[in-house]
This record gives C-alpha cells, sequence and structure tokens, in this order.
C-alpha cells in the first residue's frame, strides 16, 4: 500500500472527492489508533478499505484534538475519519465495525479489580484520563461514588511532543505510579500487550448504577454530512471484511464487546 | 462632579498640538493616540476627541481599508502611536505598521508561527492586540511567544518563548507594560494549562517575576504583603488545599484577559480563567485561585488581596473580564473602585485598595445565581441549576460564555455610563449520550445554547454605575461580541455579528450611523487624529471566536454542539456573514479640521 506522508500538500490538490483516492485524516501520533508510519489499527483498517474499493490511500496528518473534524473534514482536506463513536453527531457515520469498553489495566499479581462498586477503589491509587471540561465516563463516575483523593488525571492531549501521549498513563501503572488505570480498552489493551511489564485488562463492570453513563462503545467510521456515496461504499466494506477487520483487532489487542443494535453479527 | 477621573481629563484638551509626550503614562492622555488596546491603565476606552460627535455622525464614510490576510476572528484592536497605527492579526499573528491617516504600509512583521498550534487553541485562533513603550511594539503569538519589535523599522528586537503548544498552552491576550514590564498572560485551561501572569524585562525579554493562579503560595506570589478582605481567603497555600490532592497541578484559572493598573497604589488588577479540566465532582472545594480577580504589586508581583468571584465553578465563568479603575460614591464618599462587569452576569463594584465587594447587581438575566452574598462576596447557587450527570437541566442563564466575555466595555465620565456589549444566552446541560472515547475526535458536547427570554442573542447596553440600573439597550439578533469605546463626541460605537458597523448617541442609544461592513465584527473599535488633523476611528472585521467560527466555515452548523454548543446559539450566522480580515476606518468627509 502507498502512504503519502507529505499529507499537507494535498491539502492543496484538487482530488475528486471520490476518485480513485480514499483520503483519510489521521492523528500521526496516536497509537493504538494510528500514526505517520502507518503502524495503528486505524492505519491497517484503511489499508483493508482501500484494498477492497481498488483506491489508493492518502493520509492528511493532524493531530486529533478538539477542532480535529473542522480543521480537516470540514475543509475536505480528507473525506473519511477512522474511528467515531456512535452518536457523535459532526459527522456522517457508517455503521459500527467493532465495539470495545473501558478496562482497568493492572500490574500482574497486585488485585484485580472489575467492577466500579469494588470497595478497593477507595483506597487503590487510580489514573483516569481527562479531557477538555467534559468528563470521560470512567472520571465522572468515581466522582460519583465520592472516589477522589486516590485518583490521578492524566491529559489525554497530554505532551504532544512526546510519542503517543495517551500512553503516559498505562507508564504511569507500569512505574508504580498508580494501581490502577481505568481507561478505554483499546489503548489499555494495545499498550498492555507490548508492556515490559506484566499487565492485566480487566473489562469494567458494575456499571449499571451509573446510567446514563456508559462504559461500552460502538465504533464506525465518519464521513462529511451528506456524503451518502461515501458512507454507501465504506458500510458495503464494513460488511464483506467483517472477520479481516476483526482480525486486525485482536492483533492490537482491542478487548471487543459486542456491538449494541444496528449490527448483524 | 462626582467622577474625580473625568475632572482630570478635560484638562488635556489644550495641549493636543503639543509635542507627543514620551512617557506611555503621559501618553494614554494624549487622545490624538491610542497607545493600548484598553486605551489607558483604567480600561475606560473613552476618548475626548469630538470632531466625530452625535451632531455629525451621519455622515462619516469610511476613508481607508486594509487587509490583514488571514480569515479567523479578527479580535485585536490596532494601536496608534504618533501618525503610526500598529495592528496584528489572527494567527499567523502578522504585524503591519500604517499611516494612521493614509492607510499607506509602513512595514509588515510576519512571525513564523508553528501551524501545529492551531490545533491546540481551544476558540479559533485570535489574537486581541499589542502594547507600546519606549519605542517598542510588543505582541504575543499563538504559539507562546512575546515578541518586541523597533517600531519604526519593524525590526525584531527580542522574541522569548514562555510555554509549550504541545502541552496546550496558546496565548490570545493583549500584553500591556507597566513601568518597562510587559505582563503576558496564557490560555489553556481546559488543556490542563497551569494559569500564570508573568512579567518580561521590556529591553531584554527576561522573566522578572510569574505569578500563579493555583498551587502554593510561594508560586503564587503570595506572602507577608498578602491581605484579603475575606476571611476564606485567608490560610496558607490555599491554591493547593481548596483542592482534592494534586488537582491543582493541572488547575486551570489562565489569565488571558485584560489588565488594568492604579499607578497610585502600584496595583496592576486582573482576573483568572475558570478552574479545569477536571469534572466539578473530581474537584470538591473552592479551587483558588481561579475565577479569582488579583491586585498585585507592579515591580514584584507580590499578591496584595484577591477576591474569588465563582468559588468552585461549575459554569465555566472565566473572569478574565477588563476591570475599570473609577471613583465612585460608595455611601455618600467618593471611593476609587474596580468595576468589574461579570461573566457571571454581576457588575461588581470592588474596593481598589481592600478588594472588598461593595456591590454586585445583575445586569442581565441571571438564573444559575440568586445573588452575591456581600459578607462573603460568594454568590447564592440556585441548587436547582446545578448540573448534575444523569439530569438534564434546562434554563441556566447566562451560559457558558456569560452575559459577557472577554469582549470590553467602555466608561464615558461625561454621562456617568458604562457601555456594555454583550451576549444574552442561556442553555441546557445534557446528558451527554458518548462521554469522550480515546482516539476518537472530541467536541464538548454537553450544552445547548439559545437566546434568552425576548428572543434576542445579544444586547448594546448603558449601564449607570451609580443608580446601578440599566439606563437603555439596544437588542441585536446575534450575541454583541465587539469591542466598544466612547467618545466626549457622545458616540458610543461597536460592531454586530452580522456585518453592522454601528455608531449611537451615547445618551440614548440611538443610531447615528451604520455601515454593511465585508464580515462579521468580533474586534474592538478605537479612534484617534490624524497628521491630518481629522478623527479616525479604526475597527477590525472579520468574523471568529468562540460564537464566529462557525461563519468563518470551520463548524457545521447542522451540528448544534459544535463550537461548544455555540453554533446552536448562532446556526443562522453563516447565512449573513463569512469569515474577514478587513481592517476599517471611518472619518468625516471633507479635509482635515481642528474641531475640538
Amino acid at each position: 500500500m502507498r502512504i503519502s506522508l507529505a499529507a499537507l500538500a494535498l491539502l492543496a490538490a484538487p482530488i475528486a472527492a471520490h476518485g480513485a483516492t480514499l483520503r483519510v485524516c489521521s492523528d500521526p501520533n496516536n497509537l493504538p489508533f494510528s500514526n505517520r508510519a502507518g503502524q495503528g489499527f486505524e492505519n491497517k483498517i484503511a489499508e483493508l478499505v482501500a484494498r477492497d474499493l481498488g483506491m489508493t490511500l492518502t493520509y492528511t496528518w493532524a493531530a486529533q484534538h478538539e477542532t480535529f473534524v473542522k480543521r480537516t473534514l470540514n475543509k475536505h482536506a480528507c473525506d473519511v475519519v477512522m474511528g467515531v463513536p456512535e452518536g457523535y453527531d459532526e459527522v456522517d457515520q457508517t455503521r459500527p465495525y467493532y465495539a470495545s469498553t473501558y478496562v482497568f489495566v493492572a500490574r500482574r499479581g497486585r488485585a484485580r479489580v472489575a467492577s466500579l462498586t469494588d470497595p478497593r477503589l477507595h483506597t487503590l491509587k487510580i489514573g483516569v484520563h481527562l479531557i477538555g471540561n467534559d468528563p470521560a465516563p470512567p472520571e465522572a463516575a468515581l466522582g460519583q461514588e465520592g472516589i477522589v483523593d486516590n485518583v490521578s488525571g492524566f491529559m489525554i492531549y497530554g505532551d504532544y511532543a512526546k510519542p503517543n501521549p495517551p500512553a503516559r498513563l498505562i507508564e504511569a501503572v507500569e512505574h508504580r505510579q498508580v494501581d490502577v488505570a481505568a481507561v478505554w480498552g483499546p489503548l489499555g489493551g494495545y499498550f498492555a500487550k507490548v508492556s515490559p511489564v506484566p499487565l492485566t485488562v480487566t473489562p469494567i463492570t458494575g456499571t449499571h448504577g451509573f446510567a446514563p453513563l456508559s462504559f461500552r462503545f460502538a465504533i464506525a467510521m465518519g464521513v462529511r454530512k451528506g456524503d451518502v456515496a461515501l458512507r454507501t461504499k465504506l458500510d458495503g466494506v464494513i460488511a464483506r471484511e467483517r472477520s479481516t477487520i476483526r482480525n486486525i483487532l485482536a492483533g492490537y489487542g482491542v478487548p471487543l464487546v459486542d456491538l449494541k443494535g444496528g449490527a448483524d453479527d | 462632579m462626582r467622577f474625580r477621573f473625568a475632572l482630570a481629563a478635560f484638562s488635556l484638551t489644550a495641549v493636543l498640538s503639543a509635542a507627543l509626550a514620551e512617557d506611555l503614562g503621559s501618553m494614554m492622555q494624549d487622545d490624538r493616540q491610542w497607545v493600548m488596546p484598553a486605551k489607558d491603565y483604567a480600561n475606560t476606552r473613552f476618548s475626548k476627541l469630538a470632531q466625530i460627535n452625535a451632531g455629525n455622525a451621519s455622515q462619516l464614510r469610511v476613508a481607508w481599508t486594509f487587509s490583514v490576510g488571514s480569515n479567523h476572528g479578527q479580535e485585536a484592536a490596532p494601536i496608534v502611536i504618533g501618525d503610526t497605527m500598529y495592528v496584528v492579526g489572527a494567527y499567523p499573528n502578522e504585524v503591519f505598521a500604517l499611516n494612521s491617516a493614509t492607510g499607506d504600509l509602513k512595514w509588515k512583521y510576519s512571525p513564523r508561527v508553528d501551524p501545529s498550534s492551531q490545533g491546540v487553541a481551544c476558540c479559533d485562533v485570535v489574537n486581541r492586540g499589542e502594547a507600546y513603550d519606549n519605542g517598542k511594539v510588543f505582541f504575543n503569538t499563538l504559539d507562546d511567544h512575546t515578541v518586541a519589535l523597533d517600531a519604526k523599522t519593524g525590526k525584531e528586537l527580542w522574541a522569548v518563548k514562555l510555554g509549550e503548544i504541545t502541552q496546550g498552552m496558546t496565548i490570545t491576550m493583549a500584553p500591556i507594560v507597566v513601568k518597562g514590564k510587559v505582563l503576558v498572560g496564557n490560555s489553556g485551561g481546559e488543556m490542563g494549562v497551569r494559569g500564570w501572569l508573568t512579567a518580561l524585562d521590556e529591553n531584554t525579554g527576561k522573566i522578572a517575576w510569574r505569578a500563579y493562579s493555583v498551587g502554593a503560595d510561594k508560586d503564587v506570589l503570595i506572602g507577608p504583603r498578602f491581605h484579603p478582605f475575606y476571611k476564606k481567603l485567608i490560610g496558607k497555600d490555599l491554591g493547593i488545599a481548596t483542592w482534592p490532592p494534586g488537582r491543582w497541578q493541572v488547575g486551570g484559572g489562565p489569565v488571558w484577559g485584560w489588565i488594568s493598573y492604579d499607578p497610585k497604589l502600584n496595583l496592576v488588577i486582573y482576573g483568572t480563567g475558570n478552574p479545569g479540566p477536571w469534572n466539578s465532582n473530581q474537584r470538591p472545594g473552592d479551587n483558588l485561585w481561579t475565577s479569582t480577580i488579583f491586585a498585585r504589586d507592579a515591580d514584584t508581583g507580590e499578591a496584595v488581596w484577591a477576591v474569588q468571584l465563582n468559588p468552585h465553578d461549575l459554569y465555566d465563568y472565566d473572569e478574565i473580564n477588563e476591570n475599570l479603575l473609577l471613583d465612585l460614591p460608595i455611601a455618600g464618599k467618593m471611593r476609587p473602585v474596580v468595576v468589574h462587569p461579570g461573566r457571571n452576569g454581576f457588575m461588581y463594584v470592588i474596593d481598589r485598595a481592600t478588594g472588598q465587594v461593595y456591590s454586585a447587581d445583575k445586569y442581565d438575566n441571571q438564573t444559575s445565581m440568586f445573588g452575591v452574598d456581600l459578607k462573603t462576596a460568594r454568590p447564592v447557587m440556585n441548587d436547582a441549576l446545578k448540573p448534575l450527570l444523569g439530569k438534564n437541566i434546562s434554563g441556566i442563564c447566562p451560559a457558558s460564555p456569560g452575559v459577557k466575555d472577554w469582549q470590553p466595555t467602555a466608561f464615558s465620565p461625561l454621562t456617568h455610563l458604562l457601555y456594555i456589549p454583550h451576549q444574552h444566552l442561556c442553555m441546557d446541560y445534557k446528558t451527554s449520550e458518548v462521554g469522550y472515547i480515546a482516539g476518537t475526535p472530541y467536541v464538548g458536547a454537553t450544552v445547548d445554547m439559545y437566546g434568552g427570554p425576548g428572543g434576542y442573542r445579544g444586547e448594546f447596553a448603558a449601564w449607570d454605575l451609580t443608580k446601578r440600573t440599566k439606563v437603555w439597550a439596544i437588542h441585536e439578533k446575534f450575541p454583541v461580541w465587539s469591542g466598544t469605546m466612547a467618545t466626549a463626541g457622545h458616540i458610543a460605537v461597536y460592531g454586530t455579528l452580522d456585518r453592522w458597523f454601528k455608531v449611537v448617541d451615547d445618551r440614548n442609544g440611538k443610531l447615528l450611523y451604520q455601515f454593511h461592513s465585508p464580515s462579521g465584527f468580533v474586534g474592538q473599535p478605537i479612534t484617534y487624529q490624524g497628521a491630518d488633523g481629522k478623527q479616525y476611528i479604526a475597527i477590525l472585521d472579520g468574523v471568529g471566536g468562540w460564537p464566529g467560527a462557525i461563519a468563518n466555515a470551520e463548524i457545521d452548523p447542522r451540528v448544534r454542539n459544535g463550537a461548544l454548543g455555540f453554533a446552536g446559539a448562532v446556526g443562522d450566522l453563516p447565512g449573513v456573514t463569512s469569515g474577514g480580515s478587513t481592517l476599517l476606518v471611518f472619518a468625516l468627509p471633507g479635509g482635515g479640521s481642528n474641531a475640538h
């Protein structure tokens, strides 16, 4: 697969929206999802999609921060964003192609926590991700339980000058800075898999009392609002390549859960 | 006359033809110039020029225009030194020097701003203006540099880097110069940035002092000179103790607004932003010193007093708005005060020497707080409207941008009125169906904003600070996100998001002149006299900023929660404007005149 690294040059290139080119906007520094070297599972799935549709894959790289969609997809710098959660309304969505769950990541041999109602959460040192002023689900749930003083926050955007900024939370587990990280499954699963320190990954349970907070999300691809033609093509690929996609995700240690509604497996 | 400020002001009219003073404090009294975005240290944005006045403003016309060449939100005020105007555009922050009468370009400076800074700025890539002192022009770049230029040539004298964009910090505020120090504050509270105000030596850029908004007393520059009026603000390391362990380290309280200076008390006075980035249930406590007004020694940065306006802020009510230094009658006696039109919707009148709050009146629709308890300076919260997870809450007023955001007011000592450009928005907190998921794009998709009671979304109001009431108001379709100014010619000036440049009679709000401009306004008007003896009014157009980003095509108006909820409130904006970057300069027709 040819991957263009000269991404910014493409901003000005008059490429037909749905010609022979699959134009993807992607974060150059955000494993396990994507990076500039094409090592993320979203890179692999993008390659799969391009191959299936007989298109050439090109990237526009941009940090997936708050203004990501408006700076990229909405400015026609690309036509596809590989991962958006179901219900995210800034884009039009394909059918979901996987679903995952928040997980607890801990060093092997430590008390293995699974439930959000486990009383040990009041005393263990817990790490969570922080984003803007909006809570990610584990931060909100722990606060609701009054679990505050033993919780440490790690900015999801972190220091973008370093590789894969969200990985600092997993490193905090490795370095014993925290006992357990409550983290989105793909991140936890992948970094536990490649960690030099043996780690356990446990899907978070006991979440019912925290509704409407949700800890499982289905993930779809996103296209510009109104781009029905491309969405339809992508839906076709997702249906045809279901097992290959599943294998790619499994290879990255992504904890998979059953898709909620809409999916046919 | 009740306002001592006014007595001093009018004795200076006679010196209009005298040589230009060189001391910054004197220069700001010379109304031929506009030497800082706030016009003067007291942040009055009032000029004694009256060639353009309520009687002839209807004859205004465009004298010249200039493009700053970048279609982002243009929030900057130009400044005028002698016969030169200096203007800075939004990212990539180019600076232009122009002949203030003819618009001829004298020089241009183009910083090499890191393009990735665009991706980390929270709310469009704005810049609010420059500062001047001793032959140097100072400004900040989005990627955290403060730069000094030779005012005559545009040559870079020094540039210092004050933060890392890769860690979410940006700088958007206009610096000010006080006694040879350039004061600069940072932006990025939602990104986990720890707020600070930094003083730089104007000759070298070397840091003289830095005062953090959160953390230990030694970092906040709280020491023996600190005497807050309210007991709850007395204690050791409250910038740590009022947070759960460690939360302060990413506690926010950025300093991205306006700074005032009282030469007599030698105090710099400014407000800090909201706490971040933790969910409010994860940061129990008052979260000092966020959403707080500080008074600091101008030489050392030591805190002298502070008052927190929004302890444990729940609504994103930054208190970085301007602080006007005025003399007002308090209990029958004239007092030097700070007037702070709060983001939370209260008009604070605070003793300038002690930090005591004398009054805090609602100046627009406000439902989230019942009032301010003057014994403690703490707002009395309406518990029914506290955002709770799992609960949809409607009718929170004001919405997150507050009754008024950064857009500065102006005060006329002739009318004794404060002119307030502001929004009139409420919001619903919706329990988000989608929490943020790592590896996916993020929007703060939890609030939905809409026009407040009466259906309008913005207002230009005149507030009587003595009678503590609104005297008149002009309702606008959209939030009024431009600054304003007033003059001795009895005019007040502002611009609207739907492209109208407006001049009104400052006594009654009567519309005197309007011009349909290329793009909507989020900039700040100024006035000055050119070398030709003519009075000019200048303002940048170019819609953008928090509400306007939707109109410069960066946010899809079909997404109601785009731009942190603002898209819902201004979804019809793209139907009336698109982006722009034009400096508009207005004057009366005919040759120069020295009419007063």
